[in-house]
């Protein structure tokens, strides 16, 4: 199971990258690898307004339908339009051409991304797939 | 991994879609040994799954296997069954993992009486399947003291596989040629072991709960707890066929199964084609012109028709929905279906 140094990670098992003001986000290999087989990806439309924690979306695989969560507050900037026609890229690839969405970061007072304080590096993520078995 | 009826069972191996198709195009290993199996001996047992069961077994040949169904009084499902008939005096029932329990109760107490001797086998046996198009040539160099040619559809033997005693029988639960092999538990892993080798350069992949279902699914195959429960009889299912009202003497639910065989079933079972890559999920609505006209009992990707697949109980027959818009509720959404016959697959034979 692949759990890249550089991304940041959710509870949910959600991972994002950031590049300045922007964050891409997308499910973890240990997701993917839960969900099984990807049959369909539900994205947020463009320009929709997100929030840290809130459902956006929904992956679904051929046993089960699972939430989508953005794990920032802003404005849907980009989708992974390949996902429609082959959401299989999901497990193949989740930190690559299986990524979902990006998303414009809402600033905070001093003009900073307005970051959630409960990303989690990938060694405390990798530390929660261990004791969620 | 996934908890099943009280049984830790692989879900999938790798990737479900390529376990499928595996089993389409070459073949699939299986560990079903949370299977249950239920003994019946004696000059009896015939006669006493004539009573217990819906089918007319005491006519079943030995080395051959029957599909059939135990109900309530009321003509409810309690399980499907298949029975082989492995001697004369010898019967040996596979029930769902799920329901052993109740199916053994009520052999026993449906046996009382009858000269015949009702045990728990479960424990017993492990069983691995080996199923599709390349399971006989897998299998065929691993038996001995049997002829694997000569074990027709639905028909059993027994035999050695890898050395290992067993009785082998031509049966399965995905629409494809395949054998279950029955074994000492102590035997399994060999016998897994030596498919698993012999399969290798075949295109033989191991299989979990996942493929098996998609697999029985598009072979149109009932699953207990979705298309079969003790609140429809056999009528609903389209399985009737199973229901043998010319065997002589009394079957518990007969009563009941004539009565629902002349009223005609209450619900009728569809087969649903979606117009999306979105899954019908047991228990979603299915509509017809936006009004509710039956439920979803299981749905699933085709990995063979590259669409989505559901069967569904309707309230009405099939025949009386043409030139209806039907659609299931999928979430919030009026997903768009097709009625399809079923089953969605048959193979080439």
């Amino acid at each position: 199971m692949s759990v890249p140094a550089e991304l940041h990670y959710t509870p949910e098992h959600e991972w994002v990258s950031f590049e300045g003001t922007s964050a891409s986000v997308g499910i973890t290999d240990y997701a993917a690898q839960q969900l099984g087989d990807v049959v369909y990806v539900s994205l947020p439309a463009l320009g929709a307004a997100v929030a840290a924690g809130e459902p956006c979306g929904e992956v679904e695989s051929v046993k089960s339908v699972s939430d989508l969560y953005s794990p920032v507050d802003g404005e849907v900037i980009e989708v992974n339009a390949e996902l429609e026609g082959d959401p299989s890229l999901v497990n193949a690839e989740p930190y690559a051409a299986g990524w979902m969405f990006r998303v414009r970061v809402a600033q905070d007072g001093n003009g900073d991304a307005a970051l959630p304080a409960d990303l989690l590096s990938a060694a405390e993520y990798e530390e929660l797939t261990k004791s969620a078995g | 991994m996934t908890s099943f009826a009280g049984w830790q069972m692989p879900l999938r191996y790798a990737s479900e879609t390529a376990e499928h198709q595996a089993v389409r195009r070459a073949a699939g290993l299986f560990d079903l040994s949370h299977m249950g199996e239920i003994r019946l001996s004696g000059p009896g047992a015939g006669a006493a799954l004539d009573y217990a069961l819906t089918g007319h077994l005491s006519t079943l040949r030995p080395g051959r296997a029957r599909y059939t169904m135990i109900c309530a009084d009321d003509g409810g499902v309690l399980d499907d069954l298949v029975v082989y008939r492995q001697d004369e005096d010898e019967f040996l029932v596979i029930a769902n993992a799920a329901n052993t329990d109740v199916v053994l109760t009520q052999l026993r107490d449906r046996a009382s009486g009858r000269d015949a001797q009702v045990t728990d086998a479960t424990g017993d046996y492990a069983l691995v399947a080996i199923q599709g198009p390349e399971a006989a040539g897998i299998l065929a160099p691993l038996v001995g003291g049997l002829d694997l040619g000569a074990i027709k559809y639905y028909a059993g033997a027994f035999g050695e596989v890898a050395g290992r005693r067993a009785w082998v029988a031509r049966t399965g639960y995905t629409g494809e040629d395949g054998f279950e092999v029955y074994s000492r538990p102590d035997d399994a892993e060999q016998v897994w072991t030596a498919l698993a080798a012999e399969g290798s350069g075949a295109g033989l992949v191991p299989a979990g709960l996942a493929a098996r279902d998609t697999l029985r699914l598009e072979a149109g195959m009932p699953l207990y707890g979705n298309e079969l429960g003790p609140d429809v009889t056999p009528f609903e299912a389209g399985l009737g066929r199973v229901v043998k009202f010319d065997k002589p003497g009394e079957f518990v639910g007969r009563e009941a199964l004539a009565a629902r065989a002349s009223s005609g079933p209450s619900r009728h079972l569809a087969g649903l084609t979606i117009a999306s890559r979105r899954i019908a999920r047991h228990g979603y609505p299915v509509l017809a012109d936006g009004r509710t006209c039956g439920t979803v009992t299981s749905g699933a990707p085709s990995p063979t028709l590259g669409v989505p697949i559901a069967m569904a109980y309707l309230d009405r027959p099939a025949a009386s929905l043409a030139g209806a818009d039907l659609s299931v509720g999928i979430r919030g959404d009026a997903v768009p279906a097709h009625l399809t016959d079923l089953p969605f697959y048959s193979r080439r034979r």
